[in-house]
């Protein structure tokens, strides 16, 4: 073999090292299973994830943790408090009331899956629970104005606070709409985004009304 | 001996200019996979459109109906059957709603617009936007005109949601799955030259409805004559292209079967506008009595009007 003449391993050189794994009581499984970890950690570290993400919410940037690492921790707190919110609303059981829990639930889950067929059906590269993921928590400022409005009610019904309450309401309907199309902008093809944005405005719309009518009995 | 000019790079033209001077020429296309080419290519077609419907004639070319047979090819539970009935871009969604806003007279909608391109994009979302701006048009209107009535509690009326919605996706979607079935029928008695698909049917009936939206959102304004005035020009406007889209479908049958199928449709389509004009909107110049309420402990409180 001409070519190998000339390779020739320098005699000064040792080659020392060892072959054997470690398998001592480092228990490098401590990184893989948090079967052992208190229960507060396993809490805390959730909470933090969905804290981070609602940070994430009121200030939109192009981030990809609300993406990534997707839960429906956040949108199922935000859901629920939003529709216990806006219980209250009809002491009779007449037809004529504010939406009832179960209506509100629905409206949120059922609107946020279609939403996301929608953006998937129309040529869409993002997963199904990442979608979920983002309009639910895009959910929150609508949720902070829903606050908002009950304690302004409290103070009084009249046209006053009606007005407060629209100019709240309309503001974090812009709100909610422009982050989660912040959010879902990019992986829809581009020359539809617009049919992927509408649905989402009339999502948020649809609340927006809900909150805004919420009257006390 | 080749010339200096054979020799040159000669352009390809647009397939619409090559089929323009040569109407008879086979023509192939190559349907490639990828979806982005696709999307160009449809670019790419649409300023020829125009001239290519009138130049090929009314009846489909041999492109469409190659391009109609591979869209439709994924089996039906799978993910992609039902991506292609969402194969629409942003502009021909407009074009769609603008062609049935403006309807011109003798043109087929379905024919111009939807092209064997039919979509449920347009449907779903025009009747979902329709059932909202009716509860929330009626909601308001019903607001303002009781307004300063001292008996008046205002109520969100969400229930009427609900049933706005099962009327209008009803209306949008079977009555089209009913006269689908009535045309099969009458296609099987009599040979119609056109024949609508049941999507294509769908995507009619969805984009007809658009007219109402605006309508519905003028229809807050408490009276009664301009809302009977903005009811029957919204009647007539997508009437029409109702009526231009299936007289050509029936005109060939029996003289009275055909009268009647148009007349039951336009007829379907006016009560839909009448009884969501009844239901949610209430009567502008009604006036509302104080009523006695019954307390609960057995005496009787009547309400004082200031």
């Amino acid at each position: 073999f001409p070519g190998l003449a000339d390779v020739s391993i320098p005699q000064d050189i040792p080659v020392e090292g060892e072959i054997t794994v470690p398998v001592g009581s480092h228990s490098p499984d401590e990184d893989y299973s948090t079967l052992d970890e208190p229960v507060k950690d396993t809490i805390m570290r959730d909470l933090k994830a969905v804290g981070k993400k609602f940070v994430h919410v009121m200030y939109p940037r192009k981030s990809s943790a609300l993406l990534r690492d997707w839960d429906l921790w956040g949108p199922l707190v935000l859901c629920v408090s939003l529709a216990l919110m806006l219980q209250g609303g009809s002491a009779d059981s007449k037809d004529d009331g504010g939406p009832q829990f179960a209506e509100v639930f629905v409206i949120i889950w059922f609107g946020a899956v279609v939403i996301t067929l929608n953006s998937k059906l129309l040529g869409g590269t993002i997963s199904f629970f990442q979608s979920l993921c983002v309009l639910g928590y895009c959910v929150m400022p609508l949720t902070v104005a829903m606050l908002v409005c009950r304690l302004v009610l409290l103070a009084g019904a009249g046209t006053v606070s009606f007005i407060v309450r629209l100019i709240v309401v309309g503001a974090m309907f812009a709100w909610s709409t422009l982050a989660s199309t912040a959010f879902l902008a990019d992986s829809q093809p581009p020359n539809r985004k617009a049919l992927v944005v509408y649905p989402i405005f009339l999502f948020y719309f649809v609340i927006s009304w809900m909150i805004l009518t919420f009257t006390p009995q | 001996m080749a010339t200096a000019d054979d020799l040159k790079f000669q352009e390809f033209d647009d397939a619409a200019n090559l089929l323009a001077a040569n109407p008879d020429a086979t023509t192939i296309s190559i349907d490639e996979p990828v979806e982005i080419p696709k999307n160009q290519q449809s670019r790419l077609q649409e300023p020829g459109r125009e001239e290519d419907d009138e130049l090929l004639g009314t009846d489909d070319s041999d492109k469409t109906e190659l391009l109609a047979g591979q869209k439709k090819s994924a089996p039906f539970w799978t993910f992609d059957y039902y991506q292609t009935f969402f194969d629409v871009d942003t502009y021909q969604v407009l074009d769609r709603i603008k062609g049935s806003v403006f309807p011109v007279p003798g043109k087929n909608f379905v024919r111009l617009y939807i092209r064997s391109n039919p979509d449920l994009y347009g449907p779903f979302w025009i009747c979902a936007t329709l059932v909202f701006t009716i509860a929330v048009s009626g909601n308001l209107s019903n607001f303002f005109i009781h307004l300063g009535k001292p008996t008046y509690h205002y109520v969100p009326e969400f229930r009427k949601v609900s049933i706005a919605a099962t009327t209008i996706y009803a209306y949008a979607w079977l009555v089209p799955l009913a006269l689908w079935g009535f045309l099969m029928w009458r296609n099987t008695k009599v040979m119609n030259i056109v024949s609508y698909s049941f999507l294509e049917i769908v995507c009619v009936y969805g984009y007809s409805l658009f007219i109402y939206i605006p309508t519905a959102v003028l229809w807050i304004i408490p009276q009664r004559v301009v809302r009977w005035v903005l009811m029957v020009f919204s009647l007539c406007l997508s009437g029409s292209v109702l009526l231009m889209t299936f007289w050509p479908a029936v005109r060939d049958d029996n003289r009275r079967v055909a009268v009647a199928t148009v007349a039951t449709i336009l007829l379907l389509h006016a009560l839909l506008a009448v009884g969501c004009l009844a239901y949610f909107f209430d009567a502008p110049e009604l006036n509302i009595p104080a009523p006695i309420i019954p307390a609960h402990n057995g005496t009787t409180v009547i309400t004082k009007s200031h």
